[in-house]
């Protein structure tokens, strides 16, 4: 009788097999768990990254790999009014729609911190643009931007009579880039106005509670408690913002295409077709690159901010 | 100075006639609340009407502005879906998508699980600068290593397969994910997973018996996240996919859909629609882990 109680006692902690004591001991189980992430970021990221700038070093072309020409592909971008025409669209595009983004996103944000019914549902609805597929909602701006059947030219002519002809939203230079950046607009608000709301709602009330008891207006609220406590965020957002704006690609290439001519291409799509479409790998690599010294101020801005947020809480890096 | 005695004189006056100033803040809260708020739903959401819309329009009253009112639909028609389901190869797309989408946000989230997992819990010796270096990595947006990226998926014969789709995507879900999951660790107490220590427990143990359960929403969230951005991507889908039944809905519509000067509008938003479709049902069931996610990336 005691005796199967002792056999039954020990066969209840068997000693684990060697594989459960490789996965318990800590270095091995610190790298399997890095492997698969790190793996496919150095694979798909980190790699192609280098030899992006490797390739703008070289003349390769589809289907021929090409040789090193030093700062051949730069010194010829650098004489190409096409490309400069696309580095100009691309920093105005991104500092009007940042700018129109913001300052929509902002007073959404605003508006959505005050006690309105459903709130909830309205969050989900206005969220919509950001969800849907960027091309796919591009496609509803083309034919929203319709030379023959825009709704908008509709409007105009038929109901309000202020004008004869209908819109000419793409076909000319200007009205096409406002046209893009209208869509882009659209599209960043929805982020913008939800990332802020959720900074908002972070504030303290019995800050405000204070500045009224205090006898301050609404603009002195805004100014002295709202902005300031919601700049952390503010920097954060707009950086993804800037970068994720100055990279656009889709909308472009959905709508107009970088027409006409070639006066609406951003760095990307310009790097597109030169790149894949054109088969120059080389050229369009050389362009993407071009496109790094912007995208690392952007990132730095973002640093600074994160540290200063940091700072301001007193807490200790993490 | 004078600012504050002027608030002060008005909320004197106010208390004065306390009739007058209710009446007068709910005209005012319709005005500077409401009205504002109605016109930012009604432009937001005025492309997917239009989109809707034009999707069940005959093609009569479609391109017919004077006889017909454009905002209403005088009878509707599935011709442009029918025309889209059974006369293209808008279901291939469609499976291919969700294909892509649903295999690249699993890889991304067992990946991002495991590393957020060393990374937070492990805690070995440069995990910050691990944890930092993923961060950097959500930084470098698609449109700058799609050319050498392209290069290096014709290296590996990926070319013109989807699997080229599902290995690349968590490039960009990684990173994000990994960030959202390292803060849901965070907010899980230390103790117990020293209480499952004391009790004999390994770490893979821990990681699935008490970890992951309470990390669920930081799941769905980063589930959700990705699933929507593995559905919107567009240009690693343009460059990498070349035969026309591989390709995913959005690339699709704008290459095998537009074709010659003649627009078909119709059958463009019925596709634009029908796409935008799945995930827009999806996220609504998960709102909540959606907004999450979104505001929980910005604060982390």
């Amino acid at each position: 009788m005691t005796v199967t109680t002792m056999t039954d006692w020990t066969r209840a902690r068997p000693q684990p097999n060697w594989l459960a004591r490789l996965f318990d001991y800590k270095p091995f189980l610190v790298v399997a768990c890095l492997t698969p992430a790190l793996g496919l970021l150095l694979v798909f990221l980190t790699y192609p990254l280098g030899l992006g700038i490797w390739l703008s070093f070289t003349d390769t072309k589809i289907g021929r790999t090409g040789e090193f020409v030093g700062l051949d592909n730069f010194e010829y971008l650098l004489s190409d009014p096409q490309f400069w025409s696309a580095v100009f669209y691309s920093v105005f595009y991104t500092a009007v729609a940042t700018f129109g983004k913001f300052a929509l996103g902002l007073w959404l944000a605003l508006l959505l911190n005050n006690h309105v019914p459903f709130k909830s549902l309205l969050r989900a609805i206005i969220l919509l643009p950001w969800i849907v597929p960027t091309v796919l909602s591009a496609l509803a701006f083309w034919w929203l931007y319709d030379p023959q059947f825009s709704i908008f030219s509709y409007l105009a002519i038929d109901i309000l009579h202020i004008r004869k002809t209908p819109f000419d939203f793409l076909s000319t230079i200007w009205p096409a880039r406002w046209s893009l950046i209208a869509a882009n607009i659209w599209r960043g608000i929805p982020f913008v106005a939800i990332s802020l709301l959720a900074g908002l709602q972070t504030i303290s009330p019995s800050l405000y509670e204070a500045a009224l008891l205090d006898g301050s207006t609404a603009w002195q609220r805004f100014r002295y408690i709202t902005f300031p406590l919601l700049l952390p965020i503010l920097a954060i957002v707009m950086t993804f913002s800037i970068i994720f704006t100055f990279t656009d690609f889709q909308l472009v290439y959905a709508i107009t295409r970088g027409g006409p001519l070639n006066s609406t291409h951003l760095m990307a799509t310009l790097a597109f077709q030169r790149g894949i479409s054109g088969g120059e790998l080389g050229e369009g690599a050389a362009i993407a690159v071009a496109m790094i010294p912007f995208l690392v101020a952007a990132t730095l801005f973002s640093y600074f901010a994160l540290a200063r947020r940091k700072w301001q809480q007193g807490e200790a890096n993490d | 100075m004078t600012d504050a005695t002027a608030a002060t004189a008005e909320a004197s006056k106010a208390t004065v006639t306390p009739d007058q100033m209710s009446w007068d803040s709910r005209t005012r809260r319709m005005i500077t609340i409401y009205l504002p708020l109605a016109l930012f739903v009604i432009v937001l959401l005025f492309p997917f009407y239009w989109m809707a819309i034009t999707s069940f329009k005959p093609n009569a009253e479609l391109y017919d502005y004077k006889k017909f009112n454009p905002f209403l639909i005088g009878s509707p028609t599935l011709y442009h879906i029918k025309h889209l389901l059974f006369e293209t190869a808008y279901p291939h797309w469609l499976v291919t998508t969700m294909t892509v989408a649903v295999c690249s946000t699993t890889l991304s989230l067992f990946s991002s699980v495991l590393a957020a997992y060393a990374i937070q819990r492990l805690r070995f010796k440069g995990s910050q600068y691990v944890g930092l270096g993923i961060y950097l990595a959500y930084l470098v947006p698609p449109s700058i290593l799609f050319i050498p990226l392209a290069t290096t998926i014709y290296q590996l014969g990926l070319f013109d397969s989807p699997l080229a789709l599902i290995l690349t995507y968590p490039t960009f879900l990684v990173p994000f994910s990994t960030w959202l999951l390292i803060g849901y660790f965070k907010s899980i107490p230390y103790e117990l997973e020293e209480c499952a220590l004391i009790d004999g427990a390994t770490r893979l143990q821990i990681l699935r018996r008490i970890t992951l359960p309470l990390a669920v929403p930081g799941l769905i969230s980063a589930g959700i996240f990705s699933f929507t951005l593995s559905w919107n991507e567009f240009i690693y889908a343009l460059a990498f996919i070349q035969s026309s039944e591989k390709k995913t809905v959005s690339v699709a519509i704008l290459t095998e859909l537009v074709s010659g000067d003649v627009y078909q509008w119709g059958s463009l938003m019925a596709g634009s629609l029908l796409g935008s479709l799945p995930v827009a049902l999806f996220y609504s069931f998960f709102v909540d882990y959606y907004v999450s996610s979104l505001t929980g990336a910005v604060k982390e």
